[in-house]
């Protein structure tokens, strides 16, 4: 599998390092409530098909990605810096 | 035999080799299986089950017979392929799973108790008694399974891994193939054209078929060097495109000196290769398979596809008086080519009841042929008619079932394939593979002529999608005559007929399996070993299913094929492991005080991907221990260096980057000094404990953050998510600079005495209190230095850049020598830490939280922080936990061992019972006994308490008392002094 990092290219996934879903950039506030902590912790969706999810390319740019994959097929819908979606 | 005139074999080139000891010529140009067949071998193996001769059934990598082992001691190789293996001149094949030899072979006993050896044997067999399974039954199956063996030595050949980028990957170098990458080519795409025979061309090298006007052979050996003259075409033969993967990556297994004998020194036996191309073109061919009949697995009955090959390719005539026996139009060919080349054929046999003769011979329509005589090599077979029954005497039998598009690789990303009743065989479904062209046979198109225009559209239509321009090309004049056939997979009758020689599956077994309602595919594949071993079934796979669909009353397209998987063909271990052999296991990160210690005689010991030294043995010291004890005096009394650049450390810059620490760290940095360190305590989102360390502010908005040596990738990539993905507004920047320093600790009560004379400026208590830090002058070099101590003792660390570290590390060890120290390693750094009750990852091991090791008030109250929320969890904040404490021995055995469990007084050592763990131990020569870490239960609160630890896997139990963790100097004046 391949990944195109923005900044480095298309590159081996065995470049990056799987963090898991994409829930993880909307940090709840510190009063948000048990439900919301446990949710962006805990729960997560399991879906066989598109799934939002997070990447370091650690052997490279060391940029964190937010990546949309299709977990059944492995094809790459699309890749973003995570630092440019959180803007 | 040879045929005189036949074949692409270099005749003035005479090679000698040896199969089982005889000697045997051959000619470059030859396989092992053609020279064998040139010397009337025909029985070159036994089969896997029952022990029974076999021959030489293909030309090609399919091979499921002609397994031989090549190369002695560590440089065997088992299993072979006869029919790939290039000869060359001393080459020594052995026949393989044969004992004492391979005529005389005694477990050819499972032959004549093969009917209590059928479908389901093992399972049915080997279930009872329990207790015959590890002394009776596996040994015995160890012993009898298998077919070549290693020579349980290290590998002595060499492997590379290797990668390539392209266009265009066209897989298969026939007729399609080399169109394919003609056209690509042409259209200035960057194309790689592989092909896992020696020789380019495909089945033109074994046909007498011309492609515009000129033989087939010389027309792709014109194109092959048409396609090397170009500068955007890369030709890998001997190249097998093992398995498609995600995102456009390929396999791939060269066998770069196979060919060539012996490996030369230094060089490479087998490289694998990831391809990765933005478009691919699979030309894979087709594989002839085989018709099920009594004994059809006598060694001299083949493939006629093969027989073909043999005799065009190799010059070799696999028999004097030859027989055909078909259900299609293709092996007639054989027939020709055979005459022509002056060979008797003794007769075709045609399953159709329209068969028609292509030329002057023999033909029986409407027959088949039901048996065949001759163990070790065919005599005769007996052929049925409509009439009767006749025997016919032959040394050869071609035989074709009909061909399989080699539909593997389209299978690998989960694709199922589609059945063609015109072929009466499974074709590629279209779209299998993103980004994959099919063309050609591979693809059901059997004629000559379509598969070159197969190669050119499957092309074009790659470069559309590249957008590329299609270059206009003329498709070269060829056979097209169609490919009539009508399905026969077995003939009816009594005895075994073969269906999966590999695993010696017969037609009976695949019935028995539906019998006993192992009807889907995929159990009856799993219980006959139908397609399994190293063939993977490649000539008999659909007749099985054929069959189990027959059997069954379903069809076939219903029955389904079982999973291709990668690889196509085997792959040592060996070269998917390339370079990770001994050293190349895991990358070795050394210290610049590495050469210095290893000098002193200091034993290196992995941490993580690091060395560091274990201890430094003086002459008269006979143990660690000894020396361990020595090294922890020193510091105790005098004054130690160790080196601590394994340590992560950070550099943090920006205006933000306090807000940054208040973040990541539980409590607060924004308020510390500049020139000052403070110890930090860092969460996971979760509220357990990530990490410690100290970080030291250099200037306003300049930290250098320490981490764990265990923990530095992970604090790094950490800080990169909160910048980056948590808080990208902050203007703030991190980066790694663990290997551009080299830090050493100087700690012991002579540590300031040791810096002093060192640094342009004196070291006091009053610039330099504890936990301060700072720029320093070390002998003209710039470096820092910190005022923190990880030993209890007074201490610094001072690093400089790494280039200086070596020679840093010298002169501090000679200093300290002189004063009465000297250098310390990890185990004393070990007992020194433990004295003082500092953490590791042996007690933060991803399971505690703040509370557990007595650090809640350092959860700051006033500000947000990773895992600030959720440490506060009733399961996280409750009694109960295990919480750390320091253990020392109170009964007659004084050893404390870390991972003992303990246990309350009067219980059962059981998991259940369990109160806790020990995480650390260390002979204390400080304090003259052992002492521990561990957690216990609520802990904190039972200091004095006595419980028993018991270390079930080393035998070791004893009583210990629970005590505070800090067991020397609990008030830390000797630090702070």
């Amino acid at each position: 599998m391949r990944l195109r990092c923005p900044i480095c290219g298309a590159r081996d996934r065995r470049e990056f390092y799987y963090q898991g879903s994409a829930v993880m950039l909307d940090r709840p506030g510190p009063d948000a409530g048990e439900v919301a902590w446990d949710d962006y912790l805990h729960l997560r969706e399991n879906p066989a098909g598109d799934l939002e999810e997070l990447w370091s390319h650690d052997a490279g740019c060391g940029a964190w990605l937010k990546v949309t994959r299709n977990v059944s097929t492995h094809e790459i819908k699309s890749v973003e810096l995570a630092r440019e979606v959180k803007r | 035999m040879r045929v005189e005139g036949k074949g692409l074999i270099d005749r003035t080139q005479r090679l000698s080799f040896r199969f089982d000891g005889t000697i045997y010529r051959g000619f470059a140009g030859d396989t092992l299986a053609s020279a064998l067949l040139a010397n009337d071998v025909r029985h070159v193996a036994r089969s896997f089950k029952y022990h029974r001769p076999r021959g030489i059934l293909t030309a090609g990598s399919e091979e499921p017979n002609a397994l031989v082992t090549i190369g002695e001691d560590g440089a065997t190789d088992p299993n072979v392929r006869a029919t790939v293996q290039e000869l060359y001149e001393g080459l020594e094949a052995r026949s393989q799973n044969a004992w004492p030899s391979l005529g005389f072979d005694l477990l050819v006993i499972n032959d004549l108790a093969a009917p209590f050896l059928g479908a389901g044997f093992y399972y049915k067999t080997f279930m009872w008694p329990r207790a015959f399974w590890e002394k009776v039954y596996e040994p015995f199956i160890r012993r009898a399974a298998g077919l070549g063996a290693l020579s349980g030595e290290k590998d002595a050949d060499h492997y590379e891994k290797a990668y390539a980028f392209c266009d265009v990957l066209v897989i298969g170098a026939g007729p399609s193939g080399l169109m394919a990458a003609w056209t690509a080519g042409q259209a200035g795409a960057q194309v790689i054209l592989v092909d896992e025979d020696s020789l380019m061309g495909g089945r033109l090298n074994a046909e007498t078929l011309t492609v515009d006007g000129t033989p087939g052979a010389d027309w792709a050996d014109d194109m092959v060097s048409k396609l090397a003259a170009m500068d955007n075409v890369r030709l890998m033969p001997r190249v097998t495109v093992t398995g498609a993967h995600d995102g456009g990556t390929f396999g791939a297994l060269e066998r770069v000196a196979h060919h060539a004998g012996a490996v030369p020194k230094g060089g490479v036996k087998e490289t694998f290769w990831r391809i990765v191309a933005k478009r691919s073109i699979l030309a894979a061919g087709a594989i002839e398979r085989h018709i099920a009949f009594r004994n059809n697995d006598r060694p001299g009955i083949m493939a006629a596809g093969a027989v073909r090959t043999y005799l065009n390719r190799f010059g070799v005539s696999p028999g004097k008086a030859v027989t055909i026996f078909a259900n299609n139009d293709d092996a007639h060919r054989t027939a020709m080519d055979l005459q022509d080349a002056g060979v008797h054929i003794a007769a075709v046999i045609d399953s159709r009841k329209d068969a028609q003769a292509l030329g002057d011979y023999r033909l029986m329509q409407s027959a088949v042929v039901a048996g065949a005589d001759g163990r070790r090599g065919l005599e005769a077979i007996r052929v049925q008619t409509a009439s009767g029954s006749e025997k016919i005497a032959t040394d050869c039998l071609a035989v074709s079932g009909g061909w399989n598009p080699t539909v593997h690789m389209t299978c690998h990303m989960n694709g199922r394939p589609t059945w063609d009743e015109g072929i009466a065989s499974f074709v590629p479904t279209p779209g299998a593979i993103p980004g994959m062209e099919t063309a050609g046979a591979c693809n059901g198109a059997f004629s000559t002529a379509a598969c070159l225009a197969a190669g050119v559209a499957a092309a074009k239509t790659t470069l559309e999608v590249l957008g590329l321009a299609a270059p206009d090309i003329d498709i070269p004049q060829a056979d097209d005559s169609p490919y009539a056939i009508e399905p026969l997979w077995a003939v009816p009758g009594n005895g075994r007929a073969w269906l999966d020689f590999q695993n010696d599956v017969s037609v009976k077994d695949v019935k028995q399996a539906a019998q006993e309602n192992f009807a889907s595919v995929e159990h009856m594949k799993r219980y006959t070993t139908q397609g399994m071993a190293t063939d993977q079934g490649k000539n008999s796979n659909v007749a099985a299913l054929a069959l189990l669909a027959d059997a069954t009353g379903r069809g076939i397209p219903e029955t389904g094929t079982t999973t291709f998987r990668p690889p196509y063909t085997p792959v040592a271990l060996a070269a998917l492991g390339a370079g990770a052999q001994g050293k190349g296991f895991a990358p070795e990160r050394k210290t610049t005080s590495h050469a210095a210690s290893v000098a002193a005689g200091a034993p290196m010991i992995e941490a993580g991907l690091w060395y560091r030294p274990s201890y430094f043995p003086l002459r008269d010291e006979k143990t660690w221990r000894q020396s361990c004890d020595r090294e922890v005096g020193w510091v105790r009394s005098a004054v130690g260096i160790c080196d601590v650049s394994t340590l992560g450390k950070i550099d943090i810059q920006g205006p933000d980057a306090a807000k940054l620490l208040d973040f990541v760290y539980t409590n607060t940095f924004s308020t510390l000094k500049e020139n000052r360190v403070r110890y930090g305590l860092m969460l996971r989102e979760d509220g357990l404990v990530m990490d410690d360390g100290t970080t030291a502010r250099l200037g306003e908005n300049h930290y250098v953050m320490t981490t764990t040596t265990a923990a530095a990738g992970q604090v790094m990539r950490h800080l990169e998510f909160v910048t980056q993905a948590l808080h990208p507004e902050w203007d703030v920047r991190i980066m790694s600079v663990t290997e551009q320093w080299a830090q050493f600790a100087v700690a012991g009560p002579q540590s300031r005495e040791l810096l002093n004379g060192l640094f342009d400026d004196t070291i006091d208590d009053s610039k330099w209190p504890f936990m301060s830090c700072g720029l320093v002058t070390v002998q003209g070099v710039k470096g820092r230095l910190f005022r923190i101590s990880f030993s209890g003792e007074h201490a610094y660390e001072l690093a400089v850049p790494s280039r200086y570290g070596d020679s840093l590390f010298r002169l501090l060890v000679a200093r300290a020598e002189a004063l009465g120290g000297g250098a310390y390693g990890m185990e004393a750094l070990n007992v020194l830490r433990i004295e003082k009750g500092f953490i590791t990852h042996a007690e933060i091991d991803g399971r505690v939280t703040a509370q557990d090791i007595g650090m809640e008030r350092m959860l700051s109250k006033k500000k947000d922080f990773i895992g600030a929320t959720m440490a506060q969890r009733p399961g996280l904040t409750e009694t109960g936990r295990a919480q750390l404490v320091g253990l020392k021995p109170a009964g007659p055995v004084k050893q404390l061992t870390a991972g003992a469990h303990i246990y309350a007084d009067g219980q059962e050592p059981v998991a259940e019972r369990d109160q806790g763990y020990v995480t650390s131990v260390g002979f204390s020569p400080t304090l003259g006994h052992f002492i521990g870490l561990g957690f216990v239960t609520d802990g904190l609160s039972r200091h004095g308490d006595v419980l028993n630890m018991v270390d079930h896997v080393r035998g070791i139990q004893t009583r210990v008392e629970l005590c505070d963790p800090v067991f020397f100097d609990p008030k830390g004046e000797r630090t702070r002094g």
